[in-house]
């Protein structure tokens, strides 16, 4: 193989499996080592720079980053369960035990004299306005609704996510000097672009909740329900109560909040019933276990055939039951398996089987193409439209994904629009900031915690379960206090601590590879990837993840460094008796829109602009 | 050094061998040696070693003298039974527990100072005795541990690390263990674990005495140009006379070599060497022939290294003085007290005689 070349950002970054894995990038180890230090507004900061709602997202990201994260590889076959650190939970405590950020909040640039429309005050849209209204934009945000926030707001149970953490983090926002339009839905894309803005955001979301249309719909609409339009009004409080027997059909994240939310509202018998099977459900793991933690059962492998009902009453559902049958392909279908129909009886049917973009305001004249899936026609980094100065993001971009994409969508797209602004070419996307520093403090001494913690993952503990179905206000997760927080941090094993080689210095003695505890480190003849891989001192099978490849040493061999299940124990950098080995922390910081970014062009340069 | 705990997790592929355990359950504490010393890796040898024969960690006694090299029972095989003894007495003190007690293998490490300089009598006796041993030196050319004088294995001419010229003459471990009758005679490279491991292996498995000398820089007083035995100059001037290639049961060994290439050698324990030959016409078997060979090669400056000398038909101390076969703690009333008849019977036997 080739030497490494460590010099691209990519490299080192990829080794920091969650911040590789997060949408936004956010630099996780960074932070949760502040949270280990007791500095919560610190890392509460790290956060709001990256992903603009850390207490939002500390109770409801998706959290790509846990299923990425080392800690779950190196507990494999080390005992107990395998888990990642609590990443999500611990970005939480950042929020609950922050002080005052207030003062720490951007400073407002004099206005550049450029008007940006948002359309919806999701979270894409806040992102895009939290990037550009600093820099001197003049942002005008509307949204139909009457409080900022989006599915945040409208959609997610008040017991996931209290109101209080919207309105303090859409505040943050607002208080840019952001023009927020609330209760103004956009009717006519081609109105808007008449008000003369120089550039819209098109941040909608995904608003359409499928329906069922199959025998009896109609005759028993009363006591069916869209899943999203159902919470929404929950949210609202126009609805407050609903039937004892309850079905929920779907079996994604929307089918839990329903489910979760009619137990709240006097649904005692609920039950959520899904065509596939249990472990193809497209809600997250912990979701499920969250439901059925609240004695909600998860019926599998039931296809939904009709809505049964007398007198315009629903009475209950059919369903035939089904298996699951691969091809040779592997791909999957849904089959009867002959056994008799179901009947289940109920009250209320909850339909929870996705969502739909649909953009019935903006005009085809408008120049705006959409494909064949009614999606908008975009070029996927850069977010811009057909028409040039229109970008999209979030849900309305590319359907219906998660917070933490939205805020990932904003930020690229506030770059493309500040870029656009300034006349420069929205496809020459800027490079992170990067940073690499030696940890080295004393001969055995690094500026981070190198000793790897043993605990496994905590808990978080919840709210008594009486209490937290009596109201569906009552948040069922309470945090980590501060104790339990710092041993979770210490879980973390500083991914981002990078082990650097300086192949000259190497005098081939061993000691880094005696005294690895993982045996990532071999000394070898070099060979093509795939051979190597075998040849080490302990298998490389995992491919996703990277071999760190030295120049020829002085015998001829090559250092090979599997990233695999690295500790970033820093122990190899210890025994290294030449400094060959040397532990840097490794810091990436996504370009956010601003001058950086940019040519150096002036404000006083930008075009239409008399200085 | 290091302070921290080494940390207990372990790679997932890592695999339990026959009796249960990692190669991770063989280690010890965490060195409290110089980084980079060669010591460590012979301890990560070691306990390589042990791994791949299965053997029971409690089924080990190790026995050091004084020194770096002497503290490193402490951080490998920390279930088994070990000692410390006094400078250079490591020999004699295993001798006695080898006495008591034949069933356990025997483990002991020692360094050049610790063997050649204050132990080289006790080191003579034992190779001399044929105690079923394996004795490890670890040769660095100095004393390390009291901060780097020239040991009695210092080469000639060779240079310390403040300038001084060494003017004695070397003490040559291998030659003495030939000719004093080690039944297994090795030298190894801390630096070439491949070499050095199935080396250990060998030994572990042999009948009698044997001895391995393994050049293991002192990176803190002796790594450094005009030292012998510095990384660089053992690795220019390594003269390796052959390799173990497999060590296996005798039935699972299987001719994939033209005959001459290759020396298979049975050992004690009933597994196999096979030994790849890399110096035309080397026959470990001979015993003068090596002492020749090594003490040509040394007189050009070059390390030998490899399996030097084995004798298949190794007997040690326990069959010289017709010992009993039970451990001396396992023995109990009956055959310690035999009773009057017997004592009447060996008091006739002491009449005739007088
Ligand atoms: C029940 C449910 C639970 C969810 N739970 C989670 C979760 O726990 N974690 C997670 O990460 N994601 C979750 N999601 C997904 C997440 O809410 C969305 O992916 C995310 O909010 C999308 O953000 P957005 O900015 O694209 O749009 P949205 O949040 O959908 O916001 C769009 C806004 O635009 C407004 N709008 C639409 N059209 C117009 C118009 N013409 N004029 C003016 N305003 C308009 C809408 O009123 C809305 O306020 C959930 C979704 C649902 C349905
Ligand atoms: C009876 C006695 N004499 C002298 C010493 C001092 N001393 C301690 S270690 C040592 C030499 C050790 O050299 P070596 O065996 O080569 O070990 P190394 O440290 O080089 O591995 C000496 C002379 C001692 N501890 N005891
Ligand atoms: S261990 Fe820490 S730094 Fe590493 S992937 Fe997990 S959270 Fe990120
Ligand atoms: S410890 Fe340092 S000098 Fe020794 S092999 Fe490893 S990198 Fe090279
Ligand atoms: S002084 Fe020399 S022999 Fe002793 S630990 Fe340090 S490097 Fe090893
Ligand atoms: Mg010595």
């Amino acid at each position: 193989m080739q030497p490494t070349n460590v010099a691209n950002p990519s490299y080192f970054h990829k080794v920091v499996d969650c911040q590789w894995a997060c949408p936004a990038h956010t630099p996780v180890p960074e932070y949760i080592r502040l949270i280990g230090q007791g500095r919560y507004s610190d890392a509460y900061m790290v956060n709001w720079v990256s992903n603009v709602f850390p207490g939002i997202l500390g109770r409801t990201c998706d959290r790509p980053c846990e299923p990425a994260c080392r800690r779950a590889r190196v507990e494999q076959s080390n005992g107990e369960h395998p888990e990642p650190v609590a990443i999500c939970r611990l970005k939480r405590v950042a929020a609950d035990m922050k002080g005052d950020v207030s003062k720490r909040l951007p400073r407002l640039a004099p206005r550049n004299g450029k008007r940006i429309a948002c359309i919806g005050a999701g979270p894409a849209s806040l992102t895009v306005a939290r990037d550009l209204a600093p820099l001197g934009y003049e942002v005008t945000v509307f949204d139909g609704e009457v409080k900022a926030g989006g599915f945040i707001r409208t959609q997610i149970p008040r017991f996931r996510l209290p109101e209080s953490v919207i309105d303090e983090e859409t505040g943050y926002i607002l208080d840019l000097g952001v023009v927020f339009k609330s209760g103004q839905r956009i009717e006519s894309m081609r109105a808007l672009m008449a008000q003369g803005f120089d550039a819209v955001f098109v941040g909608c979301g995904a608003p359409r909740g499928r329906d069922l249309e199959l025998p009896g719909r109609h005759e028993a609409a009363q006591n069916i329900h869209i899943g999203i339009d159902w919470l929404a009004s929950v949210s609202f409080g126009h609805i407050t109560s609903i039937g004892k027997r309850v079905i929920v059909l779907g079996g994604g994240n929307t089918a839990m909040d329903c489910c979760r939310s009619a137990r709240r509202l006097g649904g005692t018998e609920v039950k959520v019933i899904v065509r596939s099977g249990f472990d193809e459900m497209k809600a997250s793991p912990w979701e499920k276990e969250d439901a059925r933690h609240e004695g909600i059962p998860i019926i599998n492998f039931h296809a939904p055939k009709s809505f049964e009902h007398s007198h315009g009453q629903l009475t209950g559902m059919t369903f035939e039951v089904v298996k699951a049958v691969y091809d040779a392909q592997g791909q999957r279908s849904l089959v009867p398996t002959g056994e008799p129909d179901v009947l289940v009886e109920c009250d209320a049917v909850l339909i929870a089987v996705g969502q739909e973009n649909a953009f019935p305001w903006i005009e085809r004249e408008s120049g705006i193409e959409f494909d064949k899936w009614s999606l908008p026609k975009l070029d996927k980094d850069t977010f811009q439209s057909t028409v040039p100065n229109v970008f999209f993001g979030g849900d309305s971009a590319f359907g219906p994904k998660n917070i933490i994409t939205a805020v990932a969508h904003g930020h690229e797209a506030a770059v493309s629009m500040d870029l656009f602004l300034h006349g420069e070419d929205i496809r020459q996307r800027p490079d992170p900031t990067t940073n690499l520093l030696s940890a080295k403090m004393g001969i055995h001494e690094w500026s981070y915690d190198n000793d790897t913690s043993n605990d496994h993952r905590f808990k978080v503990p919840w709210a008594k379960a009486e209490m937290a179905l009596a109201n569906i206000r009552v948040e069922v997760e309470l945090g980590f206090d501060a104790a339990t927080a710092f041993k979770e941090a210490s879980r973390c094993l500083n991914c981002d601590v990078q082990t650097v080689f300086t192949a000259p210095a190497c005098i081939e003695c061993d000691a880094c590879v005696d005294i690895c505890p993982m045996d990532c480190i071999s000394f070898t003849l070099n060979a093509d990837e795939p051979d190597l891989r075998t040849r080490l001192k302990a298998p490389a099978l995992n491919q996703t993840q990277d071999l760190y490849v030295s120049g020829a040493l002085k015998t001829g061999r090559v250092m090979v460094k599997d990233e695999d299940v690295c500790l970033h124990c820093g122990l190899c950098a210890e025994r290294c008796p030449t400094g060959a080995w040397d532990m840097q922390k490794f810091l990436l910081e996504p370009a956010l829109a601003g001058a950086s970014c940019r040519d150096r062009k002036k404000d006083s340069q930008l075009p239409g602009v008399v200085a | 050094m290091t302070y921290l705990a080494k940390p207990r997790l372990h790679h997932p592929s890592l695999t339990v061998n026959k009796v249960g355990y990692t190669r991770r359950d063989y280690e010890g504490k965490i060195s409290t040696l110089c980084a980079g010393c060669g010591h460590d890796s012979i301890s990560a040898a070691i306990i390589q070693a042990c791994w791949e024969l299965d053997i029971e960690p409690h089924r080990v006694a190790k026995l050091s003298g004084i020194g770096c090299s002497s503290k490193t029972p402490d951080y490998f095989l920390g279930a088994s039974h070990g000692f410390n003894t006094v400078h250079g007495r490591m020999p004699s003190v295993l001798t006695g527990a080898n006495l008591a007690n034949r069933e356990l293998l025997y483990l002991g490490i020692s360094g050049d100072g610790d063997s050649a300089s204050i132990g080289l009598g006790q080191f003579a006796h034992a190779m001399r005795r044929g105690v079923r041993m394996v004795y490890i030196v670890e040769d660095n050319g100095v004393y390390g541990l009291t901060k780097g004088q020239f040991s009695a294995t210092a080469d000639r001419g060779s240079k310390s690390k403040k300038g001084a010229i060494n003017s004695d003459s070397p003490v040559d471990l291998i030659g003495m263990a030939l000719q004093l009758g080690a039944t297994y005679v090795a030298r190894g490279f801390s630096g070439d674990k491949a070499q050095l491991v199935p080396l250990i292996k060998g030994a572990i498995g042999h009948g009698g005495a044997a001895f391995i000398d393994v050049i293991s820089p002192c990176i803190a007083f002796n790594n450094h140009a005009g030292s012998t035995k510095c990384y660089d100059y053992v690795r220019e001037h390594n003269e390796a006379v052959n390799r173990i290639d497999v060590i296996t049961p005798r039935s699972e060994i299987t001719t994939d070599y033209a005959p001459g290439d290759v020396m298979d050698v049975l050992q004690h324990d009933g597994r196999m060497l096979r030994l790849r030959k890399l110096h035309d016409g080397y026959d470990p078997t001979n015993r003068l022939a090596a002492m020749n060979h090594v003490q040509t090669h040394q007189a050009h400056g070059e390390v030998v290294t490899g399996l030097l000398y084995v004798d298949t038909d190794a007997s040690d101390l326990h069959e010289a003085l017709n010992t009993s076969t039970a451990p001396l703690n396992t023995l109990g009333r009956q055959e310690l007290c035999p009773g009057a008849r017997e004592l009447a019977k060996l008091n006739a036997a002491l009449h005739c005689g007088g």
